[in-house]
């Protein structure tokens, strides 16, 4: 597309996510863009990540040759463990989330309302296999609940509305949004912008929400 | 004396039956009793439900067991992933039902079935398509949907150590769904790497208690799923 060179790349969107994680947050990250929030976390900042499969000090992937097909993340990818790292049963780790015991998770998007309902595991598709994992589970019990997505659809569509199409996810769960285009949080009145990208107007960003903006202060 | 080892892994599925209740433990490739389920394919017990967090890669484990017809329906959280043909096909030919389940919402269901508590409440789903049929109800202002509890004729277990009595260490995030399931399961068959003699575990470390566990089995090799797909293997 002819602005694809305006607004954040996928990595900075994740490091822009990444300075709003607290230093001793308790984190889970989800497929995607979102995993790579931990490559950013800034230093000095003590981050303890979960994976829902049953690991809380998740780690980066091990070396080649070196991992083991029992110690995978969610997604399913080995990775390794930190000093301090637990393992536990299913149960527990959705306690873990369910019980609002972990402080901020980061999810994928493919749409938001402006009341801060998700949609993001199925378009509801015919002849599509359904697939809902933890999403649900996370949305519903994780304190903070953050959303990286690029601002519209391939196809330019806009991926911020006034309410979802796609089959829910959760209602009003969602607290902040980082896209390529601002960084945006869902308030009683609507999408607040909270920040712009570099080169971004704000008349640019709403011509590709579904919704109205609400302008900085 | 107690001793719960049975002699190969045909003997511990012996007597599953057709239209069982099957519980295996296991997220994607982590903790799937490979063994036990190829067992299970060759013992031949059909219109089976089966509980697993997902449903199998390649044409082997539990994606062997539904491409050989036995899997009447899955309740599952997560019916896709890379690799993943044979039930998509089965699911979508009728030959395979499914019960989707948000994944804590199933891990607690198990749970409850196995420690005697056959319904409770959660904000789980809430407003999604998967509300539908289940009961809404407030509690401090807040809606929770009643979801029931699960039990199952079996449960199939992968761990690394067991001793006779059952009492069950796991290996790292292969432990998942198996000390839920085991709780859950009416016969619980664990096969593990290494069975050691009563009296060799630490008490402080054992997972799963043997009184969760029915049967255990010996399988000191067993093999990773992602290493058979990658050889090209299917079973039988």
């Amino acid at each position: 597309m002819s602005d694809s060179r305006i607004g954040l790349t996928r990595d900075e969107m994740a490091q822009r996510c990444a300075l709003d994680i607290p230093d001793g947050a308790y984190v889970n990250l989800g497929i995607g863009i979102p995993e790579r929030v931990a490559a950013f976390v800034p230093e000095g900042r003590e981050v303890i990540y979960h994976t829902e499969n049953g690991l809380l000090g998740m780690g980066p992937p091990p070396e080649p040759g070196e991992g083991d097909p029992e110690l995978i993340n969610a997604g399913k990818q080995q990775v390794t463990v930190k000093p301090g790292a637990a393992y536990f049963h299913h149960a527990d780790s959705f306690a873990m989330i369910r019980g609002g015991h972990l402080d901020v998770c980061v999810l994928g998007a493919l749409q938001v309302a402006q009341s801060g309902d998700l949609a993001n595991w199925s378009t509801g598709a015919p002849g599509a296999i359904p697939a809902v994992g933890g999403a649900m589970d996370l949305v519903a019990g994780v304190k903070t609940v953050y959303v990286i997505t690029q601002h519209t659809t391939r196809d330019g569509d806009a991926k911020l509305v006034e309410s979802c199409t796609f089959p829910l996810t959760g209602l009003g769960v969602v607290d902040r949004i980082y896209t390529d285009l601002a960084v945006i949080d869902i308030v009683d009145a609507g999408f607040q912008v909270v920040e712009l990208s570099p080169g971004v107007s704000f008349e640019y960003a709403q011509e590709r929400t579904g919704a109205e903006l609400i302008p900085r202060e | 004396m107690i001793n719960k080892e049975v002699g190969s892994v045909a003997d511990a599925v012996a007597d599953v039956f057709d239209g069982a209740t099957v519980m295996i433990g296991g997220f994607g490739e982590a903790g799937s009793p490979i063994e036990l389920i190829h067992a299970l394919i060759d013992q031949g017990a059909t219109d089976l439900t089966v509980v697993n967090n997902n449903t199998g890669s390649g044409e082997v484990g539990l994606a062997a067991l539904i491409k050989a017809g036995r899997v009447s329906k899955m309740i599952c959280s997560y019916p896709r992933s890379t690799n993943s043909t044979v039930f998509p096909d089965m699911y979508r030919s009728g030959r395979t039902a499914l019960e989707l389940v948000p994944q804590g919402t199933l891990a607690e269901r198990i749970r409850a079935g196995g420690a005697g508590i056959p319904a409770f409440y959660t904000p789980t789903a809430v407003g999604t398509p998967l509300e539908d049929g289940l009961e809404r109800r407030t509690f401090d202002g807040r809606d929770y949907l009643l979801v029931h509890g699960l039990t199952a004729d079996f449960a199939l277990i992968r761990a690394r150590v067991v001793d006779r009595h059952g009492n069950v260490v796991y290996n790292k995030t292969a432990r998942n769904y198996s000390p839920v399931m085991a709780m859950a399961g009416r016969t619980t068959i664990v096969q593990a790497t290494t069975v050691v003699d009563v009296g060799e575990l630490d008490p402080e470390v054992i997972v799963t208690p043997g009184i969760f566990v029915q049967r255990v089995v010996e399988v000191a090799d067993p093999a990773h799923e992602s290493e058979l797909i990658a050889m090209g293997a299917t079973y039988p």
